[in-house]
């Protein structure tokens, strides 16, 4: 399954971030990521949301430069070698991974990898053969407790 | 002390006789060509309507648009066989403007460069290292003529290299160079790092600063830190080149040459001459040239007569450093940049958005320009990796256009302020 990312255009100056947090604080908008590139003057903001949608169109409204990146959202087990059985199978099908980070979910239990990959189809089809859970957004979101309840 | 004391002294009143004696061979020239001959058709102007100086305000005034309207030869006043050389306007690609030569022109060119020259000190036994890019720029080749006229021995060197130019300048006894007034500077730095030290290990006294804006406090600091003395050049490819005025022994204005160009300064805005001693737009006209004679060119150039006799014995009145200009070309490095040209390149890359800004700063001696633009909103793929590719683009785009390269800083949509009527495309920090 294929999940939102939340990329925002910002310049590297005091205040970028804080724009973008105060708008997604006001629509009640839950962040479980982020990361953030920067190449010398300007960056861009990656974020992991409940409602990417509605962030985006929120942040849009601000007058901000948003785009929602396709990204693989891939659940992990919380343990010792628990990223690495994930690294050494993209690693065998050499797919190349352009960005990534990741979230614990539960901790010593759950944690998510999320990841931008060239061949996205080619790296979902491997990862479920695999047995590797994808979650989209839907997922994404029914799995966090605080998130579930509302 | 003097290169041509008989003219360089000559009287106020022949100046002006002789003045109005070459306005006249100049419009008769200029008629000539298709430009002046077609625009002096209606209006019945020719040299007998000319009955003293003043009456050049009959004229119409020539402007660098009229010179690109009337691209390549619309201005040469003789067979193209006569011509023997072109120079280009600081090179840059989408608005050049072409002026050509005869060989008369250059000997006369070449005369007033080397009038120049002596009038600071320098002489048959210096040797001139000419650091200045050699080509279709006029800084070049100019001052190399004028130098071999004096006899001096000439170091081609040209632009750039930094090393070598300290190697030539050690090894060859330099006593003599030319040199863009911020290179200068940035130079200076590298001497620092090969621990060379300019006031001693060089024998550098004279140096021609020019082609580009420089204050007092630059000049200044440049003949501290080199230890030599530094002389004002102005020119402008339209009047030839180098060698229009200059700065006498005094430094204090530069001697326009009067016998080769008729001087006015204007009111830009009301386009009347104001008074001896105001400022305005310098507006000049050859007096001696046959390839390409131009007429009350507007040079865009703001500064002012300076009324008072020089002490220097020379006759030729002295205009003040240039101020500023009248339109919004950029001189940076050396290089007449206008922000059309940037704007007309930016509009062409796809990602860029319709807003961009020209700042200007100097650090350390060096001019930087930075370009400030917009990305498009309906293009950010959320990828890091386009927009660096974009960046990169975009530099080398202008770099092609502009000859420079400037620093490039994405910046979001909507954020350069959108002024109220003409947008500001040029912020100038640059300071001495």
């Amino acid at each position: 399954m294929i999940a939102y990312q939340l990329s925002i255009f910002a310049e590297n100056k005091p205040g970028k971030l804080a724009h973008v947090t105060s708008v997604l604080a006001k629509e009640k908008i839950n962040i479980r990521a982020t990361t953030i590139a920067t190449a010398d003057t300007f960056g861009v903001i990656s974020l992991i949301v409940d409602d990417p949608k509605s962030a985006q169109a929120a942040l849009m409204a601000a007058g901000m430069t948003v785009n929602l990146v396709d990204v693989l959202a891939i659940l992990i087990p919380d343990k010792p070698g628990g990223l690495d059985e994930l690294m050494q199978l993209l690693f065998k099908e050499n797919i190349n991974i352009n960005n990534a980070y990741g979230f614990v979910l539960e901790s010593s239990k759950k944690a998510v990898f999320v990841v931008d990959v060239e061949q996205m189809a080619k790296a979902e089809k491997l990862l479920e053969e695999k047995g590797f859970q994808t979650l989209d957004t839907a997922a994404l979101c029914a799995m966090e407790p605080s998130c579930s309840v509302k | 002390m003097y290169w041509e004391k008989e003219i360089e002294t000559i009287e106020r009143r022949q100046l002006e006789k002789l003045q109005l004696e070459r306005l006249k061979q100049s419009i008769n020239k200029a008629s000539k060509s298709l430009y002046y001959g077609d625009k002096f058709k209606d209006k019945v102007i020719n040299a007998a309507a000319i009955k003293s100086i003043q009456d050049i305000e009959k004229i119409p005034f020539t402007t660098k648009d009229d010179l690109r309207g009337n691209w390549p030869y619309g201005l040469v006043a003789t067979s193209k066989d006569e011509l023997v050389r072109m120079h280009s306007s600081s090179g840059t690609t989408g608005r050049a403007t072409v002026i050509f030569h005869t060989a008369g022109d250059i000997a006369v060119w070449t005369n007033l460069v080397a009038r120049c020259m002596y009038m600071t000190g320098m002489r048959k036994s210096d040797v001139f290292q000419n650091m200045m890019t050699y080509g279709l720029f006029t800084g070049g080749l100019g001052f190399h003529y004028g130098a071999e006229k004096i006899g001096a021995l000439v170091i081609p060197a040209s632009a750039g290299n930094s090393k070598r130019q300290i190697q030539l300048m050690i090894d060859f006894a330099t006593t003599v160079v030319h040199v863009i007034p911020s290179y200068a500077l940035h130079l200076s730095t590298v001497f620092t790092e090969l621990k060379i030290d300019p006031r001693r290990d060089t024998k550098v006294k004279i140096a021609f600063i020019g082609a580009e804006p420089h204050t007092e406090k630059m000049r200044r600091k440049i003949e501290e830190i080199y230890g030599y003395k530094a002389f004002n050049s102005y020119g402008l490819s339209e009047m030839s080149g180098p060698g229009v005025a200059f700065e006498c022994p005094n430094q204090n204005g530069l001697h326009i040459w009067e016998d080769s160009f008729l001087v006015e300064i204007i009111n830009p805005q009301t386009l009347q001459p104001v008074r001896d001693g105001e400022e305005g737009e310098l507006v000049m006209t050859t007096l001696q040239r046959e390839g390409m004679p131009i007429l009350r060119y507007r040079t865009k150039d703001l500064t002012r007569i300076i009324p008072e006799p020089c002490s220097c014995g020379r006759t030729h009145r002295r205009i003040e450093r240039i101020k500023g200009r009248t339109d919004d070309m950029m001189i940076i490095k050396g290089v007449n940049i206008y922000p059309m040209q940037i704007e007309k390149k930016l509009m062409d890359i796809e990602g860029v958005g319709t807003n961009f800004l020209i700042v200007l700063d100097r650090e350390e001696f060096n001019d930087l320009m930075t370009v400030k633009v917009e990305v498009n909103k309906k293009l950010f793929s959320g990828e890091l990796k386009k927009l660096e590719a974009l960046r990169k683009k975009i530099a080398e785009e202008l770099k092609s256009e502009i000859l420079i390269t400037p620093k490039i800083d994405l910046v979001e949509p909507d954020s350069i302020p959108k002024g109220e009527g003409k947008a500001v495309r040029v912020i100038d920090n640059r300071k001495d």
